[in-house]
């Protein structure tokens, strides 16, 4: 148990055993673990290990098990802290794969009266985070236009036009060339100001 | 080969996968739902499993996906090792592009977070991801979800509403969401 590399393992498998939810139900608990049990990094740097992640795309919870690992002890630390992220997910969803069919959620009576009712409730359960992002995002009426074309766009499923990736793309150009430059334009208008 | 398909579809639900699981659900869908590897209901129930076991949906979604695949790509891939090794390679695939850019492209982050740069490139992600969010809401408003029959899809609707009252305003937990939705699928249908 002292060997640090089993040890992230271990922390990270019982994170990922344990968190239903992934994302910011994980957060709190790795930042449990991680800044107030172990003392393994500071809680400074554990924001600005977490600002990283959240940058960064894919997995949040894998991102962030990523830097922690990375930050202690190097690469193998970070596929030590992967690991046991991922491994309990893996397991559980392998096995409920083996045992739970789609031919037998088809086949069997009770199962499949009780997935048509689970179905449109997934539904409803993403459409709450649209409303909680749009309020994050703070979009106004004329901004609102953008993830109403997105969302819209990648429904029609018309070819190219309908690429999630086109407009994560665009997304990001449009907002270097529309914030990036205009901070940067204050920024050199306001330095010349002050050499004046 | 269904394999070398899946693990490009990964890698690039990998690496465009901003703004958390919800959003990442509508690249899952154009990438493995689009070309057919798995069918709309499958993929709504492959959510609502998410939902109710731990673990991030990212991770959750590939290895269910990956296991099933195989076998709905072709008859000679259905014995289960062939799901296995599928689930297997997805659900790493799916962690490389993590691994690579938080080892490499991290310091540049570090190094530029309060830079415009950085802050501009996320201004502009954000309202974006609010529509991922809801194309992917849209995407699964569906008869394969809603049923066909009228009488189907007034009940299917009725318990979207219910739902979603109960996860907004009532602040229930999702597990807790899904499992009266399924008691009330079971006395309705």
């Amino acid at each position: 148990m002292h060997n640090i590399f089993i040890q992230l393992f271990l922390t990270f498998l019982k994170i990922g055993a344990f968190t239903f939810g992934g994302g910011w139900a994980m957060i709190s608990i790795i930042e449990k673990e991680i800044v107030d049990k172990h003392h393994w990094i500071e809680r400074e740097e554990f924001l600005d290990l977490l600002a990283v992640a959240q940058s960064l795309p894919g997995i949040l919870a894998v991102n962030i098990s990523v830097a922690v690992g990375d930050r202690l002890k190097g690469t193998r630390g970070s596929i030590c802290a992967a690991l046991g992220t991922i491994l309990p997910s893996f397991i559980i969803i392998l096995a409920i794969a083996i045992f739970l069919t789609p031919d037998l959620i088809k086949n069997n009576e009770v199962l499949s009266k009780v997935f048509r009712g689970i179905r449109p409730a997934v539904v409803a359960l993403i459409i709450a985070p649209v409303i909680s992002a749009a309020k994050a995002a703070k979009l106004t009426w004329a901004t609102a236009i953008i993830p109403l074309a997105v969302a819209l766009l990648i429904w029609s499923k018309i070819p190219v036009v309908s690429s999630p990736i086109l407009y994560i793309v665009l997304g990001g150009l449009g907002g270097y060339i529309w914030f990036t430059r205009k901070a940067l334009k204050k920024q050199t208008t306001s330095g010349k100001e002050d050499k004046i | 080969m269904i394999y070398l398909k899946l693990i490009w579809a990964y890698l690039k639900i990998g690496l465009f996968g901003f703004g958390g699981g919800y959003a990442m659900l509508a690249l899952i869908e154009r990438e493995i739902v689009g070309p057919g590897w798995i069918t709309e209901q499958m993929f709504t129930d492959i959510v609502a499993i998410s939902q109710m076991t731990p673990g991030p949906i990212g991770i959750n979604s590939a290895t269910y996906i990956g296991f099933v695949a195989p076998g709905e790509s072709s008859a000679a891939l259905s014995s289960p090792l062939f799901g296995i090794l599928g689930s297997i390679i997805c659900t790493l695939v799916v962690v490389v592009p993590s691994f690579i850019l938080t080892l490499y492209a991290s310091h540049f982050i570090t190094r530029h977070k309060e830079s415009a740069i950085v802050k501009g490139v996320f201004s502009g992600l954000r309202p974006v991801v609010v529509g991922l969010i809801a194309s992917a809401a849209m995407l699964l408003m569906n008869a394969a979800n809603f049923g066909e029959a009228q009488s189907d899809v007034i009940a299917s609707i009725a318990i979207c509403l219910g739902a979603f009252c109960l996860v907004y305003f009532a602040k229930l937990h999702p597990i807790v969401v899904i499992l009266i939705a399924g008691v009330a699928g079971y006395i309705i249908f």
